[in-house]
C-alpha cells in the first residue's frame, strides 16, 4: 500500500532504463529517478551523454537504430513502455508532452498557429465541443503569454518571432494538460532576453498546473533560476543528482566540478579549464567509472569498479567512489589582462553602413589596438555577423570606411593585395561547414601556404605540423578527412588555417556557440594564448558570459547601431545604456552577486 | 577512399557485374560470332537449329552471330552521348552555379528554354534534317540531355558554394578557376555521376528508339535498336528475334540503373551529420 501512495505523489518514476544500439552497445544505462508534480528538473549534459536518448525515451521513442530494451517508467501510474497503438499515440502529448529544440523547424509551415492547436486538442479530444476547443485554446495562449485573438490564430508560424514560435511550442505541449513535459533545450535558438522570459512563462505554468518538467540542456548556467534540482549525466550514466544550490554550490562529482569550471560567467572573470580528453563514445566506454580517463582524482580501483548512483546525504546522489565532500571554492581568481594592448591602431572603422534589402549597419565606427581583443555583442539581427563580414572583406553593398595599420582597405577581399589578405583572417560559426570534405586537412592547411608565401614540400609539411601542434592537435590529424575530426577538433583545424596565414587580426565569428562547453572553454583558452603573442581579435558573440572571458574591450550593438562601447568591467560591471542594462540582466549566471 | 567503400555495398557489386556482363558480351561478341553480322546463313525467320541456337532473321542472318555485333554501336553511342553532356552540361552549370549573376540568368533561361522541348522530337527533328551520320547522333542525344546537367550541376553548385569552406577560399584571394575546380567541383561529383549513370540508361533507350524509328544505325549493320525494327513483322513466327535484343537493351538499362542508385546511395550515407 506504501509503495502505490509513493507513485501517487510522484507523476514520473523511472528505473533502469536501458537504450542499445545495435550489438548490445548501450547508449543509456541504470537509469532511475523520479519527479515529483510541480517539479522541474534539469538534465544536463555535453552532447554524445545521451540527455536527448532519455528524453526521448520517456515518450517510448528511440532514435533510428536504437531500442528501449529494459526497465521501467511509469508517468502518473501508467507504464509507458508498455503502451501500445492508439493508447502510446494519446499518451504522447496527452500524458507527456514534448517541446523541441528549434521551433523553427518544428512547427509546421503550411498550417495557421490556429490549426496547429486546434488540431492537436482535436487529436486527443475529438468529441470535446467546438465552444470548449476554443476556449481551452484562448486560454492556453494566455497562459504563455500570446494574444488570443483571432488576428494571431489566423498568422503563419514564420509571422512570428523566434520567442513567440517557442511559446506556440509551449501551448502546443499544455494545451493538452499533460502531466509531464520533456523540454530538449527549448531556449537554444533564442537571444538571452526572449530566453529569460520563456523560462518564466514555463515555471510559471509549471508551478500553477502542478505538471512536471524535465529541462534537457548543455548550458548549467541557463538552468540556475529555472530548475529545482539538477541530474548531470555523462556517457550514458546519472552521475550526479541533487538540489540546485548544492549542485553550484558543493557539487560532489569531479565531472559536474569540471563543467562548471568550463562554463564562463558574466558576473566574474575566472580561469576557464577544458576538461583535457573525450567523452566515450557509445561502445567504447573503458572499465570502471567511465569519467576516470579524465579525472583528476582517479585511483586504482576507479578503474576497476564502475560506481552506481548512491547516496552522499539526503536529496544529493552521486556515482563516484571518491566524491568532493568540500564546498566548491569561490575562489575569485582575477585573470589579469594577458596584454596590455598595444601601441596605436590596427583596425579603423568609420562610418560603416551596409544595406541589403534593408539598411542593417548604421554609421558604425569602432578601433581594434594590436593584441587587443574586441567583442561584438548584440542579439540576432544586430547586424554584428555583417559588420564582420565587412571587416573581412566579404561584405557586400558596405559603405564607409575601413583603415588597416592606417592604410586604406578595400572592401572586397578580391581587390585587398596579398599582404592585407594574409594579415585579416576570419573563422567562421560553423565548423561543419568550414571545411571542404574532400580535402585533408594537410591540403586544406597547405593550400594558404602555397598561395600566400610560395611555400611547398617538406617546409610545408613543418609548418603545417607546427601550426597543428599550436592549436593542440596531434600530428595524425593531418591525414584525415574533415568528417572523421568532433566539431570542436574541426573548429581547432579551421583555427589552424587562419593561423598558418600568420595573421595580425582574427575576426571570429560566434565560432563557440555550436560547441559544448568544456570545448568552449579550450577554444577560448587558446584564443587568449594567441592574443598573448599579439594576435589582435575581433570577437562576435551574443554570450555575456564569454565577453567576460575573453575580451578587453566590448562594443554593444542594437539594429545596427553601437549603443555602448567600453571595457569589459565597466560594461558588463556598470552599464549605462538600457539596452546593455536588460542584456546583462537576463544573462544566465553561475554565481549570484560576483 | 571512395572507390573502395562503394565496391563494398552489395547493390553496387551487383549493378557493375550486371553492367559488366552486356559490356562483355558488346564488346568481345564481334569475335565470338560464328558467322558475319550480314551473313545471309539460313532461312527467314528460320526456328532455333543446333547450328543457329537462337534461329534466323528476316534475311535469314544467324541471330546470335547478329546479336553479338550489335552491341557495340549502342554502347559507345550512349556512352559518349552521357559523357559529352556530362562534361559540358557540368562545366556550364558549375560556371552558373558559383558566377549567380547575369551568366547565370542567361544559361538558367537557355537551359529552361531547350528543356521545354520532348528530348525524342529534338532529336528526331535534328536526325531528320542533317543525316543519320553516328557522330551526329552522338551530338544531338547529347544536346537533349545537356539542360538536365546544367539544372542538376547549377543546383548542386549554388549549395555548396554558399558553404564557409568556400567563403574562405575567396577570402583567401584564391583564382576563381581554383575556387571551381579544388573546392566546388568535388562536392558536387556524386551527384553528377550519378546521373551520369540515369543519362546512360535514358541514352540506350533513346538510341534504340531511334534505331526502331529507323533514324538511328543504318542497315545493314547491326545493332539491337535496329534488329527489334527489322524484325517486328515476324514476332509471331520468332519471336526471338525481337525478344533477344529487347532483352540484352533492358538487362544494360538494369544494370547501369541500379549501378547509379546504388553509387548514391553509398554516397548519402557519407553525408555527415550536423547538428
Amino acid at each position: 500500500m506504501t509503495a502505490a501512495v509513493k507513485i501517487a505523489s510522484d507523476v514520473l518514476q523511472v528505473s533502469d532504463l536501458r537504450v542499445e544500439l545495435a550489438g548490445q552497445v548501450d547508449v543509456l544505462a541504470d537509469v532511475s529517478f523520479s519527479l515529483a508534480a510541480g517539479e522541474i528538473v534539469g538534465l544536463v549534459g555535453e552532447s554524445g551523454s545521451g540527455k536527448t536518448t532519455l528524453a526521448t525515451a520517456l515518450l517510448r521513442h528511440a532514435r533510428q537504430g536504437a531500442r528501449i530494451t529494459g526497465g521501467h517508467i511509469a508517468v502518473a501510474g501508467q507504464a509507458v513502455l508498455e503502451l501500445e497503438g492508439e493508447a502510446l499515440r494519446l499518451a504522447r502529448g496527452g500524458l507527456v508532452g514534448y517541446v523541441a529544440q528549434d521551433p523553427a523547424t518544428a512547427l509546421n509551415p503550411a498550417l495557421r498557429i490556429g490549426a496547429l492547436l486546434r488540431e492537436t486538442v482535436l487529436a486527443h479530444l475529438p468529441k470535446l465541443p467546438g465552444d470548449a476547443v476554443q476556449q481551452r485554446i484562448q486560454e492556453t495562449l494566455v497562459d504563455v503569454g500570446l494574444p488570443d485573438d483571432a488576428a494571431f490564430l489566423r498568422r503563419f508560424p514564420h509571422q512570428l518571432s523566434g520567442g513567440q514560435q517557442q511559446r506556440v511550442m509551449l501551448a502546443l505541449a499544455f494545451v493538452l494538460r499533460p502531466r509531464l513535459i520533456v523540454l530538449d533545450e527549448p531556449t537554444t535558438a533564442l537571444d538571452v532576453s526572449t530566453q529569460a522570459h520563456v523560462l518564466d512563462t514555463l515555471k510559471r505554468l509549471c508551478r500553477g498546473h502542478g505538471v512536471a518538467a524535465l529541462y534537457v540542456t548543455h548550458d548549467l548556467a541557463v538552468v540556475r533560476d529555472l530548475v529545482d534540482r539538477v541530474m548531470v549525466m555523462y556517457a550514458g550514466r546519472l552521475v550526479e543528482v541533487t538540489g540546485r544550490e548544492r549542485l553550484f554550490s558543493a557539487p560532489a562529482h569531479p565531472y559536474t566540478r569540471a563543467l562548471l569550471a568550463a562554463i564562463p560567467d558574466i558576473a566574474r572573470r575566472q580561469p576557464l579549464q577544458a576538461i583535457a580528453g573525450h567523452a566515450p563514445a557509445p561502445g567504447q566506454r573503458p572499465a570502471g567509472c567511465a569519467f576516470a580517463p579524465r579525472c583528476a582524482r582517479r585511483r586504482a580501483e576507479c578503474a576497476v569498479i564502475e560506481p552506481s548512483l548512491s547516496a552522499l546525504d539526503a536529496g544529493h546522489q552521486v556515482a563516484c567512489l571518491v566524491p568532493h565532500r568540500e564546498v566548491l571554492p569561490r575562489g575569485d581568481v582575477a585573470v589579469e589582462s594577458v596584454t596590455a594592448p598595444g601601441e596605436g591602431v590596427l583596425l579603423e572603422v568609420q562610418g560603416l553602413d551596409v544595406a541589403y534589402d534593408r539598411q542593417v549597419l548604421f554609421d558604425v565606427s569602432l578601433q581594434v589596438a594590436p593584441g587587443e581583443c574586441l567583442a561584438l555583442v548584440g542579439e540576432s539581427g544586430s547586424g554584428k555577423t555583417s559588420l564582420a563580414r565587412a571587416i573581412a572583406g566579404l561584405g557586400e553593398n558596405v559603405q564607409g570606411q575601413l583603415r588597416y595599420g592606417g592604410e586604406p582597405l578595400a572592401f572586397s577581399a578580391r581587390q585587398r593585395d596579398a599582404r592585407l589578405r594574409h594579415q585579416i583572417q576570419y573563422v567562421f560559426q560553423n565548423p561543419y561547414r568550414a571545411l571542404n570534405p574532400c580535402q585533408t586537412i594537410a591540403q586544406t592547411l597547405s593550400a594558404p601556404l602555397a598561395h600566400f608565401f610560395g611555400v611547398r614540400g617538406d617546409e610545408a609539411h613543418r609548418r603545417v605540423e607546427a601550426v597543428l601542434a599550436r592549436v593542440s592537435l596531434p600530428a595524425r590529424v593531418a591525414g584525415l578527412y574533415p568528417q572523421s575530426l568532433s566539431g570542436g577538433e574541426r573548429q581547432r583545424v579551421a583555427i589552424a588555417r587562419a593561423l598558418i596565414c600568420e595573421p595580425r587580426l582574427l575576426v571570429c565569428d560566434e565560432i563557440t556557440s555550436a560547441l559544448d562547453v568544456s570545448v568552449q572553454a579550450s577554444i577560448l583558452a587558446l584564443l587568449r594564448g594567441l592574443q598573448g603573442e599579439g594576435l589582435a581579435v575581433l570577437f562576435v558573440t551574443h554570450d555575456l558570459g564569454v565577453v567576460r572571458a575573453i575580451a578587453d574591450r566590448v562594443l554593444v550593438l542594437r539594429r545596427g547601431r553601437v549603443v555602448e562601447e567600453g571595457s569589459v568591467e565597466q560594461v558588463l560591471g556598470w552599464p549605462v545604456d538600457d539596452y546593455t542594462r536588460t542584456l546583462v540582466a537576463h544573462s544566465p549566471r553561475l554565481h549570484l552577486g560576483g | 577512399m571512395t572507390d573502395a567503400r562503394w565496391l563494398a555495398d552489395p547493390q553496387v557489386r551487383r549493378g557493375a557485374v550486371i553492367t559488366s556482363w552486356v559490356v562483355l558480351v558488346a564488346v568481345l561478341g564481334p569475335w565470338l560470332a560464328p558467322h558475319a553480322p550480314t551473313a545471309m546463313v539460313g532461312p527467314v525467320y528460320g526456328p532455333p537449329t543446333a547450328g543457329a541456337p537462337l534461329g534466323h532473321d528476316f534475311l535469314g542472318h544467324d541471330l546470335l552471330s547478329r546479336l553479338l555485333s550489335g552491341g557495340v554501336s549502342v554502347l559507345w553511342m550512349s556512352v559518349a552521348a552521357a559523357t559529352l553532356a556530362l562534361l559540358v552540361g557540368g562545366s556550364l552549370g558549375l560556371l552558373a552555379g558559383f558566377s549567380r549573376r547575369r551568366l547565370d540568368q542567361a544559361i538558367s533561361w537557355a537551359a529552361d528554354v531547350s528543356l521545354a522541348f520532348p528530348d525524342l522530337i529534338l532529336v528526331l527533328l535534328i536526325v531528320s534534317m542533317l543525316g543519320r551520320a553516328p557522330w551526329l547522333i552522338v551530338l544531338t542525344v547529347a544536346i537533349a540531355f545537356t539542360p538536365g546537367v546544367i539544372r542538376l550541376a547549377r543546383g548542386s553548385a549554388v549549395a555548396v558554394a554558399g558553404q564557409e569552406f568556400v567563403e574562405a577560399a575567396q577570402m583567401m584571394g584564391y583564382s576563381r578557376w581554383r575556387i571551381l575546380f579544388n573546392e566546388i567541383l568535388p562536392n558536387i561529383l556524386t551527384p553528377l555521376l550519378v546521373h551520369f549513370g540515369n543519362m546512360l540508361t535514358w541514352a540506350v533507350g533513346m538510341l534504340s528508339g531511334l534505331s526502331f524509328l529507323g533514324y538511328g544505325v543504318a542497315p545493314p549493320a547491326a545493332d539491337w535498336g535496329l534488329m527489334i525494327n527489322e524484325n517486328q513483322a515476324g514476332l509471331l513466327v520468332q519471336p526471338l528475334a525481337v525478344l533477344a535484343p529487347a532483352l540484352l537493351i533492358a538487362v544494360f538499362a538494369y544494370g547501369t540503373n541500379i549501378l547509379a542508385e546504388g553509387i548514391g546511395r553509398v554516397s548519402a550515407r557519407i553525408g555527415e551529420k550536423q547538428p
